[in-house]
C-alpha cells in the first residue's frame, strides 16, 4: 500500500512504559538509528529510582525523550509531538505533555481493568472521548507480537517481551529510519540464544511491516539530515563523553589515570566507562565509601597520577573534609560531580543544579579550588580535559560539575582529533638543591609536584598549615595569614589562563540571561526566540571559579540579568555578592529540565514586571 | 637490583628527619619510631622508596620525624590515602601509623576494608587506649568503667581488641608487640617489613601523661612473665616465671594448665602462625585476663595483594587488547560522517 509522506523539521518521541518495557533500550535504538541518518539529536532518559517499582503502577513508568532534527537543536524537545504509551500508567503520566493534534501509539493490550487501576484511571482512558485531540493509533502490540513469533520456539513469556521491538519496528516504519543497525544490535546482544535474538528481529520486522500495511495508518514522515559542521561523528552521553575526557587528559599529559570512586546514581557510569579501558594503564578502585574514594585519589596524586573520583551531592557532602586536606596540601585532582536531586537521598535519579555553592564553599574554613562546569553532553568531553589540565597546572583540587541531565542524555559529539589537542604538560622535580616543597611558581603560584621515589626530594606534607616555602608545619599567625592569602590568590589567577566569556547575541542591550551548567540548551534556544522580539542577549558560564575575567563587564553592559538555574538561585547569590548587580533568580526545582518554553514565559514576565515592553527591539 | 648492590648501607640515623620530637617525655611513642627508622634502614631499600602515612593523634605524628616520603592525613582516613599511593606505585614501602582511636573508632571502616583488600601496606598501631592528642578520653580499647574526663562516672563502652578486629578482616599478617621491649618490637616489625601484603601490628605503648602503666602487669620485671605469653614459632605456649604454665585447647576452649606430672608440653597448643584459617589468631587475639596476653606473630599467610592485582589486570588488559588507542575508543560504536 502506498502511503503519503509528510516532511517535518523536527520531532520529539517519547517513549514510555512501565520499567520492564525495555522503553530506555527502545529509545536508545532509535537514537542509534537517527544519529547515523545525520538528524540532529538530543535525549533525555527518565527512569524511576526504585530498583523495581510495582509493575503497571505510575511510579513505575520509565520514559525516554528523544528531539531529532534536520536543523541545529539544543534540548530534548519541551513536549512530545509522538508518544508511545505501553501501559496506561504511562498514559497517565504522560498525555499532559503531549501536543494538541499529537500522534499517540497505544498497546491496546496493556489497558486492561487490573493496569488501568493500578493507574488509577476509573473508567478506560481509550473509550471517552479524552484522547480525540490526538492521532490515536490503538496496537494490541502484545497480541500481535505474540502472534508474530508463534513459530519462534520460545516461551509466551518471552514473546511478550519483545513487544517494545514491536513498537520500535512501527516508529522505525513512521519516520522511515532503516532496521539495520538494530537488527545487527540484537544478534550481536543476544548472540547467546539464537531464538531470542530472531524472536526479537521477527517482532521488530512485525512492527515495521505493521505501519506499512495497516488501513488506520495513513502517512509516514522523513525527517532530512542536519547540516552539522563536518567531521565524524557519534552520539555520546554526557558521562561517557567525561570518561573519555579524563582519559585523553591522562593521554595529553603522558600520566596514568587513577579513578577512586564508591558507586552513586547517577556518576556510577563514569566508574563503568573507565573500568574498560585498562589497556589504557587506568587504575580503577572501587573504595569502601565516598570518603576512602578521596583519600586514595589523594594519595594516588600524591605518587604522581592523574587523580580523579567521581560521585554526587551526597558524596560530595562525605568527600568535603578530605577535599580540605587536598586544598592544604595543594595537589592535583578532579573531583567529578554528577549533580541530582537533593537534599539528602532527595530524588537520585533527577537532575538538579543544586550542588553549586557546596562546590564553591561546602568545606570548613577558607578552602578555595577551582570549579568547571559543562554545558552540554558533548561539552562534558571538553571540560573533562579543561578540569585536569587547570588542576595540573595550577596544583589544586578541580571540581567538575555535572548534572544528571547531561549525564544521561545524548547529542552527537564531533570527534576531535588525538593530535589537535594541546598537550598538558607536567613537571616533577628532581633536583635536591634547589627543591622546597612550598616554593611557588611565580605565574600560577603552584607548588612543586615532587612525588615520592625521586631521591633527595624525601619530605612531608599534611592538612597542618605549612610554612611559606619551606612546606614544614608553621603556627605561626603571620605566615598562616600569607598561605590563607596564597591559596586563595592561586585560584583566583586561574582566570588569566581560560577564555573569556563569550556573549550570545549582542554584547550590550536590555537583558541579560546568565545560566550554568546543562541549561544551556533551554536558556539559549529561549534566548534566540526572544530575541526575535527583545533586547535580550546571555551568556553560558562554563568557569564557575574563578569566573571568565570580562564577566563583570559583561554583566554591567546589560540593565536587567535572569539567571535561570535548576535551584533556588544559587549562581545568582554568587552574582550578586560578587559583581553587586541585581541579579533576578528564574528557579525551578522539580527535579526536570528547563523546558524552553518556560524559560520564554518566566523571561517575558520578570521584563513585564520591570516595565519592559520598552525592550522591545 | 644493581642498584640495590651499590646502594651505601644505611642506618637508622638516615631515617632520622630535622624535626624536633615533641612527644611528652617518657611517652612510648620514642621507643616505637626508633625501632620503625631502625627496621626501615635494615630493609635495603632506598630511603625515597618510602612513604608513611598518617591519621591524626599522637601516633600520628611520627612521618615528621621518619625522613622519607610522608603524609600526615586527617582523621582516621590514613589507609586511604595509604591505598592511593600503593596502588598508584607499587614500587612505594607504605607504612601507616595510627592510633586505637584512629584506627579503630573514627576511621574503622578503612581500617577493615584496608585489611580485607589485603592492599601491601605496613600499619603500626599504637594502641595506648586513651586518646592523648584531646587530653584524655576513654578510646574504642579503653577498659568497660574507665574514668577519663569524658567519663568521670566510668566509660559504659565494651572495648574491642584490634586483633580480633584484624583477625575478622582477614588480615594476612597480624601481629602484637609492646613498645617497651625493643627487641621484641624490633623483631616483630622486621617481620612485618618483610611481609607481602598488609601487616597489622599493635603495639601496646604507654602513655605516661593520661593513661600512665596501663600496661604496667605486662612490662614490670615481677609480673611480666606470668602476664605476657611470648609466642615463638613451632613451640608450645607456655609462659610463667618457671615456665611451668601453659596454654591447652579443652575442646574449643584454651585453658591454663600447670605443666607437671599430669600435664606435659606435647598436650599444649603449638605455635603455629601459618595455620591455615584465622581460628587460631581469633583465639590468641580474645585472651584476656585471667590468660596472658600473647605478643608475638598471631598469623600469617601469603595471599595476592590487592595492589598486585589492580596491575596484573592492566596487564592482561594490554596484552589482550594492546595498547588503548584514544582513537578507537572514540569510534567505537555508531559513527557517521558529515561532508
Ligand atoms: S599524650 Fe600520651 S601518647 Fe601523647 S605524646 Fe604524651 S605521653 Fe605520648
Amino acid at each position: 500500500m502506498k502511503k503519503d509522506i509528510e516532511e517535518l523539521q523536527d520531532v520529539v518521541i517519547r517513549f514510555a512504559g512501565d520499567s520492564g518495557d525495555g522503553m530506555q533500550l527502545t529509545g536508545t535504538q532509535f537514537t542509534k538509528t537517527t544519529a547515523v541518518l545525520g538528524n540532529d539529536i538530543a535525549t533525555l532518559p527518565d527512569y524511576p529510582s526504585e530498583i523495581r517499582a510495582p509493575q503497571g503502577s505510575l511510579a513505575g513508568v520509565s520514559a525516554f525523550q528523544i528531539n531529532f532534527s534536520s536543523r541545529d537543536i539544543r534540548t530534548p524537545g519541551d513536549d512530545p509531538n509522538v508518544l508511545v504509551a505501553m501501559n496506561p500508567a504511562a498514559l497517565k503520566t504522560s498525555l499532559k505533555d503531549l501536543v494538541e493534534g499529537g500522534i499517540l501509539v497505544i498497546n491496546e493490550d496493556a489497558f486492561n481493568a487490573q493496569n488501568l487501576a493500578k493507574a488509577g484511571y476509573a473508567t478506560n482512558p481509550l473509550e471517552d472521548s479524552a484522547l480525540s485531540r490526538y492521532l490515536v493509533y490503538r496496537i494490541p502490540i502484545t497480541t500481535m507480537t505474540v502472534s508474530a513469533l508463534k513459530d519462534s520456539g520460545i516461551s509466551k513469556k518471552e514473546m511478550d517481551r519483545s513487544r517494545n521491538f514491536f513498537a520500535l519496528g512501527l516508529m522505525f516504519w513512521l519516520f522511515q529510519r532503516p532496521m539495520d543497525i538494530t537488527v545487527e544490535w540484537i544478534r550481536k546482544k543476544f548472540s547467546k540464544d539464537k531464538n531470542i535474538a530472531e524472536a526479537n528481529v521477527l517482532a521488530l520486522t512485525a512492527g515495521y511491516n505493521y505501519g506499512e500495511n495497516a488501513e488506520v495508518i495513513k502517512k509516514h514522515y522523513r525527517i532530512a539530515p542536519a547540516k552539522n559542521v563536518p567531521g565524524t561523528y557519534r552520539n555520546i552521553t554526557g558521562n561517557e563523553a567525561a570518561a573519555l575526557g579524563f582519559l585523553t587528559a591522562a593521554k595529553l599529559a603522558n600520566t596514568p589515570l587513577f579513578y577512586g570512586s564508591y558507586p552513586i546514581t547517577p556518576a556510577s557510569d563514569i566508574l563503568h566507562e573507565l573500568s574498560k579501558h585498562k589497556n589504557f594503564g587506568v587504575l580503577t578502585l572501587q573504595a569502601e565509601d565516598e570518603i576512602a574514594a578521596m583519600g586514595a585519589t589523594i594519595g594516588a596524586s600524591f605518587a604522581g597520577l592523574m587523580a580523579l573520583t567521581g560521585t554526587s551531592g551526597p558524596g560530595l557532602s562525605l568527600k568535603s573534609e578530605a577535599m580540605g586536606l587536598a586544598v592544604m596540601t595543594e595537589l592535583p585532582m578532579v573531583i567529578a560531580n554528577v549533580q541530582r536531586g537533593g537534599p539528602s537521598t532527595g530524588l537520585p535519579t533527577k537532575t538538579e543544579q543544586s550542588d553549586l555553592l557546596q562546590a564553591m564553599y561546602g568545606r570548613h574554613s577558607e578552602c578555595p579550588l577551582a570549579v568547571v562546569a559543562p554545558a552540554t553532553s558533548a561539552d562534558c568531553f571538553q571540560m573533562a580535559v579543561e578540569a585536569f589540565r587547570i588542576a595540573v597546572k595550577f596544583m589544586t583540587p578541580v571540581i567538575y560539575l555535572s548534572d544528571g541531565y547531561l549525564a544521561n542524555g545524548t547529542e552527537p559529539w564531533r570527534i576531535p582529533e588525538i593530535d589537535s589537542l594541546p598537550k598538558i604538560e607536567v613537571k616533577h622535580p628532581t633536583d635536591p638543591a634547589s627543591f622546597k616543597p612550598y616554593a611557588r611558581d611565580e605565574k600560577t603560584l603552584s607548588r612543586p609536584w615532587a612525588i615520592p621515589g625521586t631521591p633527595g626530594l624525601e619530605h612531608r606534607i599534611g592538612g597542618l598549615e605549612k610554612l611559606n616555602i619551606q612546606g614544614t608545619v608553621s603556627h605561626d599567625p603571620a605566615n598562616h595569614d600569607v598561605m590563607m592569602h596564597l591559596r586563595a590568590e592561586k585560584i583566583e589567577r586561574i582566570a588569566d589562563h581560560i577564555p573569556l566569556q563569550e556573549v550570545f547575541g549582542k554584547p550590550e542591550g536590555k537583558v541579560l540571561v546568565v545560566g550554568w551548567g546543562g541549561t544551556y540548551g533551554a536558556i539559549t534556544s529561549a534566548v534566540e526566540e526572544l530575541q526575535k522580539e527583545y533586547s535580550v542577549s546571555s551568556i553560558h558560564i562554563r568557569y564557575l571559579n574563578p569566573f571568565p575575567k570580562n564577566l563583570g563587564e559583561i554583566l554591567s553592559k546589560f540593565e536587567t540579568i535572569i539567571v535561570p538555574e535548576l535551584n533556588l538561585g544559587q549562581l545568582a547569590h554568587l552574582l550578586r555578592a560578587k559583581y553587586l548587580v541585581e541579579a533576578i533568580s528564574f528557579p525551578k526545582v522539580q527535579g526536570q529540565p528547563f523546558k524552553i518554553r518556560e524559560i520564554i514565559d518566566g523571561i517575558k514576565k520578570i521584563m513585564e514586571t520591570k516595565g519592559g515592553s520598552s525592550w522591545k527591539i | 637490583m644493581e642498584d640495590l648492590k651499590n646502594l651505601p648501607t644505611l642506618t637508622r640515623k638516615d631515617f632520622v628527619s630535622s624535626q624536633e620530637v615533641r612527644w611528652c617525655p617518657g611517652c612510648g611513642d620514642y621507643s616505637i619510631l626508633a625501632q620503625a627508622q631502625k627496621t626501615m634502614a635494615d630493609m635495603g631499600i632506598p630511603r625515597e622508596k618510602f612513604v608513611v602515612v598518617s591519621g591524626i593523634g599522637c601516633s600520628s605524628r611520627m612521618p615528621y620525624y621518619v625522613n622519607t616520603y610522608g603524609f600526615h592525613t586527617i582523621h582516621g582516613r590514613a589507609p586511604t590515602v595509604a591505598t592511593g599511593i600503593k596502588v598508584a606505585n607499587p614500587d612505594l614501602n607504605v607504612w601507616v601509623v595510627t592510633g586505637d582511636g584512629d584506627s579503630l573508632s573514627i576511621g574503622g571502616n578503612h581500617t577493615l576494608h584496608a585489611l580485607r583488600k589485603n592492599i601491601d601496606l605496613k600499619i603500626l598501631l599504637f594502641n595506648n587506649q586513651i586518646y592523648g592528642l584531646t587530653k584524655g578520653q576513654y578510646s574504642p580499647t579503653s577498659e568497660l568503667g574507665k574514668k577519663t574526663k569524658s567519663s568521670p562516672y566510668g566509660s559504659v563502652d565494651y572495648p574491642l581488641s584490634p586483633l580480633s578486629f584484624a583477625a575478622g578482616a582477614g588480615a594476612t599478617f597480624i601481629a602484637r608487640t609492646l613498645a617497651s621491649d625493643p627487641v621484641h618490637m624490633g623483631e616483630v616489625m622486621g617481620q612485618a617489613a618483610k611481609h607481602r601484603g598488609v601487616a597489622f601490628v599493635e603495639i601496646l605503648q604507654n602513655c605516661v601523661i593520661f593513661n600512665d602503666n596501663a600496661y604496667g602487669e605486662l612490662t614490670e620485671k615481677e609480673t611480666r612473665p606470668e602476664r605476657i605469653l611470648q609466642l615463638e614459632q613451632g613451640k608450645p605456649l607456655v609462659f610463667g616465671k618457671d615456665r611451668k604454665k601453659g596454654i591447652r585447647l579443652n575442646g574449643l576452649t584454651p585453658e591454663i594448665v600447670e605443666l607437671g606430672d599430669d600435664v606435659k608440653e606435647s598436650d599444649l597448643l603449638v605455635h603455629d602462625a601459618g595455620r591455615a584459617g584465622l581460628n587460631y589468631a581469633f583465639l590468641l587475639a580474645e585472651m584476656e585476663s585471667p590468660f596472658p596476653i600473647p605478643i608475638g606473630i598471631f598469623h600469617r599467610e601469603d595471599r595476592p595483594t590487592l595492589d598486585q592485582m589492580i596491575h596484573a589486570q592492566v596487564a592482561q588488559a594490554r596484552k589482550a587488547l594492546g595498547e588503548g588507542d584514544l582513537m578507537k575508543v572514540f569510534r567505537s560504536g555508531e559513527v557517521w560522517e558529515v561532508a
